[in-house]
Order: structure tokens, then sequence, then C-alpha cells
């Protein structure tokens, strides 16, 4: 089985547009193309991550509309959800498209629209993934990772204000993405005393509501120098899926659909998590980016509160975490967010990265779906 | 009404049911009583950022309850402030929140259920 390169990225602006699904999705899906020269009609497989259009817009069957819109008639369609980590699953499919020989072309665009609903509804429209025993509680995601920061934070003995230094920490990155939803500062002291959203987090605990899109195109690795000198290669990926119940989780802190998933990847790709350079994680709520820094193999269980505290994850540490900002500052359109993680992670492998650039040969995406009920992690690697 | 957990031929105990058993895969065929029975706060929240239909705020609790060789955790609202620790016991609640509120399907499930009372 051969590999499988990256030979474009592209995102849109992320934050609160006026565009629709279908022209977020365009937006991106052009740029992508325009890239590299590449004209849709090439294209052999055209994907699309999106969790909710339906429940949000109304609007069904987007990857056609897609292939309508930007001119990819006869291109094989398919729309992926898996909740928010419908961008890395989109990975996963178009990965599986090219390294299978089906496709030699594969675009996956990835977006939501979601800020023209207020917040209750958003909410409510997430929340619909959880079972039945605990949508009737009026349970919602934030709520949980409100349940697991509270045990994380007794069990570990960790500070209330570790969570915080991962909010502050991804909004510093985030001032130097200029697709990121917000661009600025926020210091601890604003952070902790923000309004108690699911108790003991608060607002800046979480990511915003966000509409946004995000592409990119795929190939086989030995075509790869016909498109582009810049693109980089997928060593290894894997997916998982946890409980979806999350009490009956013999430890409610430890994501095994992480763990599973990123065993897959790190297999593949034969490396160690000691070989991460680079990575970003799904920072839904700052108690994830902890959770996955463990899960993921780069903290012993319990210790992993310590990095955005000690600087480790910081931009200029050992293990930079979120250079694009993270879901925190640059927004969470569920459909585009896995899909944006590896856009961050391609521009800093082809040294594209600008202001933000870092250092890094490999680079590690960790896309959450749910509360860990599913999740695909990819591993990049430069080429050049 | 009864605050019902499954159990399999096997020991193990699952709140809510499921078509196999998530452990060893066999049919759960026993139930087991929760309803009287005390159980252990193991996390908590209050939310106040609550979707429609959902009381504000909503207290949410973790609960395990200890069956002798093994136990069980449910998940519900409190029917007050808790702490982890708190001894807590199952209250009957004929609506957890408004079905018609929300975006799933009032028919699609049932509403009635059990809070947490301190004890
Ligand atoms: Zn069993």
């Amino acid at each position: 089985m051969g590999r499988v390169a990256i030979i474009s990225a592209s995102m849109t602006q992320f934050g609160q547009r006026d565009d629709w699904i279908c022209e977020l999705l365009t937006e991106a899906g052009e740029s992508c193309l325009t890239n590299v020269d590449v004209d849709a009609s090439e294209l052999d497989h055209l994907y699309v991550s999106n969790m909710a259009s339906g429940e949000f817009e109304g609007q069904t069957g987007v990857p056609n509309a897609l292939a309508h819109d930007i001119g990819a008639l006869g291109a094989y369609t398919q729309r992926i959800d898996q909740t928010s980590s419908s961008g890395g699953a989109g990975i996963y499919a178009a990965w599986q498209s090219v390294a299978s020989g089906a496709s030699e072309l594969t675009m996956l665009v990835g977006g939501e629209k979601m800020t023209h609903r207020s917040t209750a509804e958003a909410t409510d429209i997430i929340a619909s993934l959880t079972h039945p025993v605990e949508y009737k509680h009026g349970v919602t995601l934030p709520s949980f990772a409100g349940l697991v920061s509270r045990l994380y934070l007794e069990s570990y003995d960790a500070p209330r204000k570790a969570l915080g230094a991962v909010a502050a920490k991804n909004h510093a990155n985030g001032i130097d993405n200029p697709h990121a939803q917000f661009q600025k500062e926020v210091d601890q002291e604003t952070i902790l005393e923000s309004p108690i959203i699911a108790d003991p987090l608060r607002l800046y605990d979480f990511c915003p509501i966000t509409d946004g899109s995000a592409a990119l195109l795929f190939c086989p690795e030995e075509k790869a120098a016909e498109y582009t000198d810049d693109y980089t290669v997928i060593s290894g990926i894997g997916g998982a899926t946890d409980t979806h119940v999350v009490h009956e989780r013999v430890d409610p802190t430890v994501m095994s659909g992480v763990v599973d998933s990123s065993r897959q990847a790190y297999e593949m790709a034969d490396i160690d998590p000691e070989d991460v350079d680079i990575a970003e994680l799904h920072d839904m709520f700052t108690i994830l980016e902890v959770l996955q820094l463990e899960d993921l193999g780069f903290f012993e269980k319990g210790e992993g509160w310590r990095a955005a505290v000690e600087g480790t994850t910081a931009r200029d540490g050992d293990l930079p975490v979120n250079t694009s900002g993270g879901l925190k500052s640059k927004g969470h359109p569920l459909g585009a967010s896995g899909v944006a993680q590896v856009y961050e992670l391609h521009q800093q492998l082809t040294q594209s990265a600008d202001s933000r650039q870092v250092e890094a040969d490999t680079g590690l995406a960790c896309n959450v779906g749910g509360f860990d009920n599913c999740v695909t992690t990819t591993i990049l690697e430069a080429t050049s | 009404m009864n605050f019902e957990a499954h159990s399999c031929p096997n020991g193990h105990v699952t709140y809510p049911r499921h078509t196999v058993c998530p452990k060893c895969g066999e049919e759960q065929t026993e139930i087991v009583d929760l309803t009287d029975e005390v159980g252990t706060v193991v996390t908590w929240t209050t939310s106040t950022a609550t979707p429609p239909g959902v009381r504000e705020p909503n207290h949410l609790a973790i609960v395990e309850f200890n069956l002798g060789e093994t136990n069980v955790r449910a998940l519900g609202q409190t029917t007050d402030p808790v702490e982890t620790g708190d001894q807590v016991t199952p209250v009957f609640c004929k609506e957890l929140r408004d079905p018609g509120a929300g975006i799933r399907e009032k028919e699609s499930q049932d509403w009635d259920g059990y809070r947490f009372s301190p004890v």
C-alpha cells in the first residue's frame, strides 16, 4: 500500500460569517484547488466533512451541491459525519480512497455554519449525540467537561489554574493566526473570573461557536511532485471509538478512543510519541488538551496539566501544541476543525506558517468527537 | 417505575441496559433494582448554560452504586447541589426536561427518570 501525500491545504476565515454552508465549502474548496492549479474536473473523489447542516440550516446533500458549485461533476461524492471529529474521519476516508487505489486525486472539504443559531440551540444540536438516558437529564458536552474536569483535578491534585494556562497559551497562539476567530491575548485573571458555564469550568475553558471551512487535497506520494514541491505525507492514521455512555468508562479521565487511535497511528508511522515535534489537539474544552497530552503518550497519567503551566507546550517549548490557536481561539466549526488541524500541520511542515512558524518535521493531529465517543489521529511528515 | 440496571449471566451490571453485555457479549437477563439503593457521588457539575427545556442551573452528578461483588454508575440530575463523596438516593421525577422544547423528537424516547437526592 503506497503512502498518501497532501499537496494543498486551505482554510477560510473562521468566525461569524454571513455565508451559508455551501458557500463556505466552495470558498475553501476553490482556494485549495487554485493553490496548486488543479481543475475541479480532475477530482476522482470529493468528500465533505460536516456534522449537522440539516439540523443547523435545513440543508442536506451538501457534497453533491459542492460538486456542482465548483465544477467537479463526475466525481464520486460522500458526506462524512463523525460529530466533532467529522474532519478527522474525512481525512481517514480520503486517505483510504487514495491508499486503496480507488482514487488518484481526492479533495476533502470540511465545514459547518453554526452562529445563526442561539448558543442554547447549538448546544442542544450537539448534545443530541448523547445516549437517551444522558440526553433526558439535559446533559451537554460542556457538562461532561465539567464532570470530568472536577474528577481530574481532585484525582491528581492538579490546580484549577492549570486549565486556565491552556486557554491563555492557545489565545496567545491565535494572535498570529490571521484565520482565527479570536486574535487577542487573554490573561489568567480574566479566564479564572469569567462566568461559570459548567462548574468548575468557566467561559474561557470553552471554544466558541464558529462558522468556517477548510480543505485538503490528496494524491499518491509518487505523484505529488507533479503538482508541487511543498507537500507532506500521511505516515500514520488511526481511528477508534469509546463507550457511547460516558459514565460507563472505567476511568472517565482516560480517553480510550485517543489511546487506541494514536496507538494505530504510531504503529503505522513506526514512531513513538517522543518523535512528534508539534501537535494540534482537540481543545474543545481546556481539560481535553490535558487529557490528550496524557492519552497520546506525551505525559504520564496525572501529569499532563503541568505542560501549559511549565511552558512545555508553548510555541517555544519542547512540544508546541496548538500553534494555530487551537479550537479555543481559532474557533470550532464542527466539520471543519479536524481538517483545519491538518491544515496547520501542513503549513508548519512546509515552512508556510509565517509568524507562527516552528521547527518541525513530524506533526500529530488528534480530532475528538463527542466526549471521546470517536477519535481519529493523523501523523504528518515533512518531505523536504 | 423502578430505577433499573441490567446484568448478564456473568455478573456484569450496566446502566442503562444494552442489547448485549459490553464486557462479554452475552444477553442481559437480570434486572438489578437500584430504586432504594444509596450511591456515592463520584463527580458533579452545575451547568448554567442549558439547552431549551432544561432547568437552569442544572445540577448533574455521576453516582456509583456498590453492589457487593461489583458496582454500577449512573449519571443524573441532583435535587440539590452535592459534593464529591456525598451519599444520595434516587427520587422519581415525571419529566426531567420539557420533551417538546429540545431538538430530539418527543416520541423517540421517554422523559421520566430519577434524580439523586442527598441522604
Ligand atoms: Zn457480561
